[in-house]
């Protein structure tokens, strides 16, 4: 890497002693190139073995990559910490103007441990942080109302990220999320809840600064080739005009949409919650994350009469992406988009994770009607699939917590179905709920063995998709083409390249981009650091105690047709085995 | 008559907040931000859309007649050129427009001036951005 590169920079914050400093780690960068790659290398070295997730001692780590800044599109921050949710390795990704403004802050890296004893939000500009009381902010109802305030008293208007927890994170529930820029999230595995146990309400962070690259003709020249290739390309054309829920109808007709909580994979009222219908009726804005011309987040604007003054309106500009609108449109059975959308706002403004939300609510729901729990446990709700204004109490009442239903639906599917019953139809994978594709046994072993359990790590769904409907392989094959693909994410997500942009983002244009920032390395090398890294996340899971021999298999997968036909347990039994293998063979090297 | 480009925000509505004109304005010198010389930030939140900042070239300029060291020289047509051999950094410049257009290089020191060479503008991919020939008598509206 190049020597005056800010990247090598980690900034470590001390909540507990109120104290801060730099130090520069190129040891790390040069190996490992940023993001993903740096923030497991930091985990690893500063997690304690065994730690209580909610305690001081679990440390937050962010990470950045050389490209941040330089390139279109590198604009993902990684988040590492151990998850509260699944007790082990938590990662979640988040764009907004997060990546960027830590990059111009002169930082590739922050290191977060301690606990606060008093609530407290970071303000970090030109190099300083500065501690500030967070006690008037603790317990807003809403996670929109900080983030407000927040920009109003903090400088850097444009260059900055605002990254924040609602009360759903204040409350510790482990699956509550981290928002920045009111519209992104790091959504997944609960670093609202790690923020939380260290009082920690928000992190504000802004810079402007000069990048240096190794020959800047070659780098302008490349800028080009990829800007045109981000703009004119028809791969990235789905993500521009519609957004992520361009995903809806094709994946309806596929029958690949999991539909109360998977009863179905074909929802009837799929039209309805659409990207095609959402954007004729509702899309009032689009916006894209720093340095993305894609432009792929969208926003809309719900007109809602007052409900006892007339002529009294609000306006809600409410994001809506596809997960959000499978979790609490498809799998709650609602095809109401006004419905769909007044829930999403809800859980936006708690701040928990919307997917992990739908899952527990649809798992409650069924719960319900099979019997297994009634009204005196859930407070008078009767959940109903399709009853959107059910599900807005019934997410308050997740973050309230008046009765032990609710407190167990706090800590996810697995805790309540321990508890209740119903293990066979609640929806998780390693212990976190699954996300919205129920394509064949690609997506599924995929989120069982993805490094960071996220439908975005693995190629599981487009594999289905692609190649097992029209054969299915045996599953040694299928889950070594798993792997693969997951290996080279480690790089992507090193770079910290948005996964969107894969396709152009190919290893000759990685070697290429690298090149720019100082990094020699050919696109063998560049797959052998993507198998290193992805070896260093296993190796951290297995210390945490993750085996592959005790993943739970929810018998519904089986139950409910997908996509791709002609699987079973014993097949996706038989691709964990082959897993276990690659990872044991991985460890004997 | 003589003609001179100026950069016009011609459709604010179409911004998405990427930011790729401010890159693509400091790449002509140095990559990252420190020398851009257009700002978009949220008007308020971003779901209220963007603010996009960018020089008028006003005719007779407030960031040059506050100078005191004649550092800014006005362009024919409108706007200003630095020249930064003269420059002290004093941010006089700065506090002059009430647009917030003249933005500050923190590494020099010194004013980021737009020079209105429409780099922005070419890599704007929702065309909010257009380099204007504009006739130099009466060119404000």
């Amino acid at each position: 890497m190049l020597k005056n590169d800010p990247l090598a920079n980690v900034l470590f914050v001390d909540l507990g002693k109120k104290r801060f400093y730099v130090e520069r780690r190129e040891d790390l960068f040069s190996q490992y190139i940023g993001g993903a790659g740096v923030a497991i290398r930091l985990l690893d070295e500063l997690c304690p073995q065994g730690c209580d997730p909610l305690s001081a001692d679990n440390p937050i780590i962010f990470a950045v990559g050389p490209a941040t800044g330089l390139f279109p599109l590198a604009s993902k921050t990684i988040a590492m910490f151990k998850s509260p949710h699944t007790g082990n390795l938590g990662e979640s990704h988040c764009g907004g103007r997060s990546a960027v403004a830590i990059r111009m802050a002169g930082f590739g890296a922050i290191v977060i441990r301690g606990a606060s004893s008093l609530p407290v939000y970071l303000a970090i500009h030109d190099g300083q942080v500065h501690f500030r009381d967070a006690s008037t902010l603790w317990g807003m109802g809403s996670s929109i109302t900080p983030g407000r305030i927040i920009r109003t008293v903090e400088s850097g208007a444009g260059l900055r990220t605002i990254m924040r927890i609602g009360v759903a994170g204040e409350r510790l529930i482990p699956y509550a999320c981290v928002t920045t820029e009111t519209y992104r999230h790091f959504g997944r595995l609960g670093l609202g809840a790690v923020f939380g146990s260290k009082k920690l309400k928000a992190i504000a962070i802004s810079g402007r600064r000069s990048l240096p690259v190794a020959d800047n003709r070659q780098y302008r020249r490349l800028y080009d080739e990829i800007h045109r290739a981000a703009v004119d390309s028809p791969v990235m054309k789905k993500y521009h005009d519609l957004g992520t829920p361009e995903n809806v109808l094709p994946l309806n007709a596929l029958g690949g949409l999991p539909t109360r909580n998977l009863q179905a994979a074909r929802f009837e009222g799929a039209e309805g919650i659409s990207g095609e219908s959402m954007a004729e009726h509702y899309l009032g804005r689009r916006l894209a994350c720093s340095h993305c011309p894609v432009a792929c987040i969208h926003i809309a604007a719900l007109r809602e009469p007052h409900p006892k003054e007339p002529y009294f309106y609000k306006t809600s500009m409410i994001a809506y992406d596809y997960e959000p609108t499978y979790a609490l449109g498809s799998m709650l059975g609602i095809g109401d988009p006004v419905g769909m959308l007044k829930l999403m706002d809800r859980v936006e403004a708690v701040g928990l994770d919307a997917m992990t939300t739908g899952v527990v609510l649809a798992w409650a729901t069924e719960a319900q009607q099979r019997g297994l729990v009634g009204e005196a446990e859930t407070a008078g709700l009767k959940l109903s699939f399709g009853q959107a204004d059910t599900y807005i109490q019934a997410v308050d009442l997740i973050v309230k917590q008046p009765t032990e239903f609710y407190r167990y639906l706090a800590h996810g599917v697995d805790a309540a179905a321990q508890r209740y019953g119903g293990l066979d139809f609640a929806l998780s994978m390693g212990r976190n709920e699954m996300p919205g594709y129920h394509t064949g046994p690609g997506a599924h072993l995929g989120f069982f063995v993805g490094a960071r359990h996220s439908h975005l790590d693995n190629a599981g769904y487009s594999i289905d998709q692609n190649n097992l409907v029209h054969r299915l392989v045996p599953p040694g094959e299928l889950i070594r083409m798993i792997v693969a693909e997951e290996r080279w994410r480690q790089v992507l997500s090193s770079l910290v390249i948005c996964f969107f942009a894969r396709g152009i983002y190919q290893p000759q244009v990685v070697a290429r981009v690298l090149q720019c920032s100082g990094f020699e390395l050919s696109t063998d090398e560049l797959q052998r650091v993507g198998t290193v890294i992805h070896q260093l996340k296993y190796r951290f899971k297995m210390r945490e105690g993750f085996s592959v021999d005790q993943l739970r298999l929810p018998k519904r997968l089986f139950e409910t047709p997908a996509t791709v036909g002609g699987w079973d347990e014993a097949y996706l039994r038989e691709a964990l085995r082959c897993f276990r293998e690659i990872i044991l063979q991985q460890e004997a090297q | 008559m003589a003609k001179i480009a100026r950069l016009s925000v011609v459709d604010p509505d179409r911004c998405v907040g990427c930011q790729c004109c401010m890159f693509a304005c400091a790449r002509r010198y140095q990559p990252g931000l420190a020398v851009a010389c257009i700002g978009v930030r949220s008007s308020g939140g971003m779901e209220r859309g963007f603010t996009v900042v960018v020089c008028r070239a006003c005719e007779n300029p407030p960031c040059a007649r506050v100078c005191p060291v004649d550092a800014l020289v006005v362009r024919p047509g409108g706007g200003v050129r630095l020249n930064p051999a003269l420059c002290i950094g004093c941010g006089h410049c700065r506090t002059a427009c009430v647009l917030g257009a003249v933005f500050w290089d923190d590494e020099a020191n010194k004013p980021a001036i737009c020079i209105h060479c429409g780099t922005c503008a070419a890599y704007c991919p929702h065309d909010v951005l257009l380099l204007e020939q504009r006739e130099t008598v009466h060119a404000e509206e």
